[in-house]
């Protein structure tokens, strides 16, 4: 039988998360609202990048690079392991601030005498590929870029990795940052009306062979793609719970504050639901909206589970409506 | 799509000291490749495709389609169609191609506007749709079927009139043209016009992006979780890529000159490509039996520097090497390598070295499709995996244009005929890219 475990989880989110942070709660701030009433973006606390990594390779690198890399750096640290298996990256948006950075100068320069540094940075591969330098790793290096299932396609492939025997430990995470002028164009399709914009980079060792000092273990993953309802996405979940014999005392959720967004974990928490006795716990307060943020959910119920207040928590988000993931996270021993 | 990680087989660790004879005995079946479609600079379809190898005819010619300062000066390799007629092409009506909402905008904000459609997710519908009807797979509808899809810049063309319109004038940006920027989006749209909705995923590895999408739709299938995979990618030309390169100056003003110890750098081109790769039980249902199955592949990482590649090609030689382990074969078995081969100084050298490295003295024909189609980026993973299927179904080496002078380090001579009738059992084919990325995969006769 397979199992997956969760060795060591790193976070740098708008909240204090990144560095040891064994006592972690998910206090505040409360709500969607009382989050919304605070700030329009929430941006990452970010640590001191120059006690992490080299000088000289910071200089070259942009935030969400920094972010991705540092965090990156830390989990491997925790878990005492010099070179993964594998490195499996998710990130929806890819390194907006280089992407926006050649655009602009393309458009202002009319297209002569252009930098390459920032055109060279905006491939949506260039955090894992800054890993695998940092690291000197060869080894299995791939990013998915789908929207709100990135992280998840990250997670999926991590899985597969450890269950067909390529790699013993897989490093798999996301990032994704925001920049003035996306969150600008983000805010005009009326994203963030009742959330704040965020952001976060978030990594984890996942290892096919448990170690005394695991987080959490990983017991499966379902996607699915624009259902039709809210009794269709009842199903599927009631599916995914049954074929786990899962009994989740948490269930962390994306509900954030906007109507038509929360319209379905309502439906789902109505007598006869598949969340109708269960205890809920919204999450975007704490990180903002953005399509990879079930990789701060993720590191949150890692947390939660290594704390030892929770047996077996549940994490479901929606994207728009588009993309429905849930994970299963189970208490480690 | 469900996963149960205690549901799932276990293999246990790859003994990589295993020399390719132990592999041998042990190698899994590929996997069956029951489609293919393709799209470029030299054909809108595989029969064009086919007749351009065989007459000789490039790509490449000055710039009609995209608007920049280069038109005169840079040639790339253009598909031949402005957008209404890649809309057409893919049997669309002008409204479905982006001036009506989709019929699946869910939930109705954000999505509910109508998109303005990038080029890149008409190139890809329509070598799509190839693949799938080249496939011709009875009650596809039932079975559980992905969309695995790669690119690397999305909805960029559509971004750059968003963002000339945002720094001139911003009452004029619209925000329809940038609904399908994420690359993701542009999987979502194609996916949606395919019918496909069990399962979809867009990687963006660089210019390694759709050889991961066959790779990774190679493993779903393999490892149970979906009967049909369509896999590959798409890359339209943007000048936010003519300009990335041409910054590097990596641009060859000339048509590109791959191995060739005058090489100047590489052309764009733009186009998709996809197979449809499907598990033993349903090729074995097919009225057409698949006549050539994925045999091996393998993703590693330079991991030298962000965009240039190893002096003696460390990361492409354990790519190419990793995905002969696979296949259970040795370097003699390759029949023909289809070189990733772009033309610039860097990477043809890398590659070279890494080549004569793993093959010695017996270097298979090798060619650089890429004289033809120039290089289409997140697209030619899957644009040259169509290509080495079929290699491998027609018994073809295609020529390697323009070569005239071996590099003087490393004096390998690429095919320079267009050959055909040849009994092609194996075929690897190279993508490697920005960020050191490496992939290879290995085409067998079924």
């Amino acid at each position: 039988m397979m199992n997956i475990y969760i060795r060591s989880a790193a976070c740098i989110s708008p909240q204090p998360t990144f560095g040891d942070q064994p006592s972690w709660t998910a206090a505040h701030p409360a709500s969607p609202a009382e989050a919304s009433a605070k700030a329009a973006r929430l941006a990452c606390i970010e640590p001191d990048y120059k006690t992490l990594l080299d000088a000289k390779a910071l200089r070259r690198m942009s935030r969400i690079i920094r972010m991705g890399v540092a965090t990156a750096n830390d989990c491997l640290l925790q878990a005492g392991e010099k070179e993964p298996g594998a490195i499996v990256t998710g990130t929806a948006y890819g390194c907006l601030e280089d992407t926006d950075g050649f655009l602009q100068s393309l458009i202002q320069r009319r297209e002569e005498a252009l930098q390459p540094a920032p055109f060279i940075q905006s491939t949506h591969n260039t955090v894992g590929a800054q890993i695998a330098l940092m690291l000197q790793c060869t080894r299995y290096n791939n990013t998915f870029v789908h929207r709100g299932a990135s992280f998840e396609n990250a997670l999926l492939d991590a899985i597969l990795l450890l269950s067909e025997g390529e790699a013993e430990t897989v490093l798999a995470g996301a990032v994704d940052e925001i920049t003035d002028t996306s969150h600008a164009i983000l805010q005009r399709f009326g994203l963030y009306r009742h959330v704040p914009a965020g952001e976060g980079a978030a990594f984890f060792l996942l290892a096919s062979q448990p170690s005394p000092t695991d987080e959490a273990r990983l017991e499966g993953l379902t996607t699915f793609y624009k259902p039709e309802d809210a009794k269709t996405v009842d199903k599927a979940l009631r599916a995914f719970l049954e074929e786990h014999a899962a009994e989740p005392d948490l269930v962390i959720v994306g509900a954030n504050g906007d109507e038509t967004n929360d319209t379905l974990y309502r439906q789902l928490t109505a007598p006869g639901s598949v969340f109708a006795e269960k205890k809920l716990l919204p999450y975007k307060q704490l990180c903002g909206e953005y399509p990879t943020s079930t990789a701060f959910a993720f590191w949150m119920a890692a947390r939660l589970l290594k704390q030892g207040r929770h047996r077996q928590i549940l994490v479901y988000n929606h994207y728009l409506g588009i993309h429905h993931t849930a994970f299963l996270l189970s208490a480690a021993v | 799509m469900d996963v149960n990680i205690n549901k799932l087989s276990t293999s246990p660790a790859t003994a990589s000291a295993s020399g390719a004879d132990a592999h041998r005995a042990t190698a899994p079946p590929g996997v069956a490749i029951a489609g293919a479609g393709v799209i470029s600079a030299i054909g809108n379809n595989v029969a064009d495709t086919l007749l351009a190898f065989e007459n000789g005819t490039a790509g490449m010619a000055d710039i009609t389609l995209l608007d920049t300062i280069y038109k005169g000066r840079l040639p790339v390799a253009e598909v031949k169609a402005d957008n209404q007629k890649l809309a057409r092409w893919a049997g669309l009506s002008a409204s479905a191609a982006g001036l009506a909402p989709s019929s699946h905008s869910a939930r109705g904000y954000a999505t509910g506007l109508a998109p303005s459609v990038s080029r890149t997710a008409l190139l890809s519908l329509i070598a799509a749709k190839e693949a799938l009807g080249d496939a011709a797979i009875p009650g596809i509808q039932t079975l559980r079927t992905g969309f695995i899809s790669a690119n690397t810049v999305g909805g960029m063309d559509r971004m750059e009139n968003f963002f000339e319109c945002r720094l001139t004038d911003r009452s004029k940006d619209r925000l329809r043209e940038v609904v399908l920027h994420e690359c993701g989006a542009v999987t979502e749209w194609v996916a949606d016009r395919l019918g496909i909705r069990h399962y979809q995923t867009t990687i963006s590895t660089a210019c390694s992006s759709s050889a991961n999408a066959v790779l990774f739709a190679a493993r779903l299938i393999r490892s149970g979780l979906l009967d049909v995979a369509v896999a590959g990618g798409a890359d339209a030309l943007t000048k936010f890529t003519l300009n990335g390169f041409n910054s590097l100056m990596i641009l060859d003003s000339d048509p590109c000159r791959p191995f060739d110890d005058g090489r100047a750098g590489l052309n764009l081109g733009e186009g998709a490509g996809y197979l449809v790769l499907v598990s033993d039980k349903i090729a074995a249902m097919l009225p057409r039996k698949p006549e050539v199955a994925l045999s091996g592949y393998a993703n590693t990482n330079d991991a030298w520097h962000q965009t240039a590649s190893s002096p003696d090609g460390r990361g492409s030689w354990l790519a190419m090497s990793g995905a002969l382990e696979r296949s259970g074969l040795r370097p003699a078995d390759i029949d023909y390598i289809n070189l990733h081969g772009t033309g610039t100084q860097n990477n043809d050298l890398s590659e070279g070295t890494a080549i004569a490295r793993l093959f010695g003295n017996e270097i298979p024909r090798m060619s650089s499709t890429k004289s033809f189609t120039g290089h289409t980026l997140g697209a030619s993973g899957g644009v040259e995996a169509v290509f080495s299927v079929l290699a491998v179904r027609h018994g073809l080496v295609y020529p390697n244009l323009r070569f005239k002078t071996p590099m003087t380090e490393q004096p390998l001579v690429p095919e320079t005929a267009f050959l055909k009738d040849l009994p092609i059992r194996h075929v690897l084919s190279n993508s490697f890219g920005f960020g050191g990325s490496c992939t290879s995969l290995v085409f067998s006769k079924q």
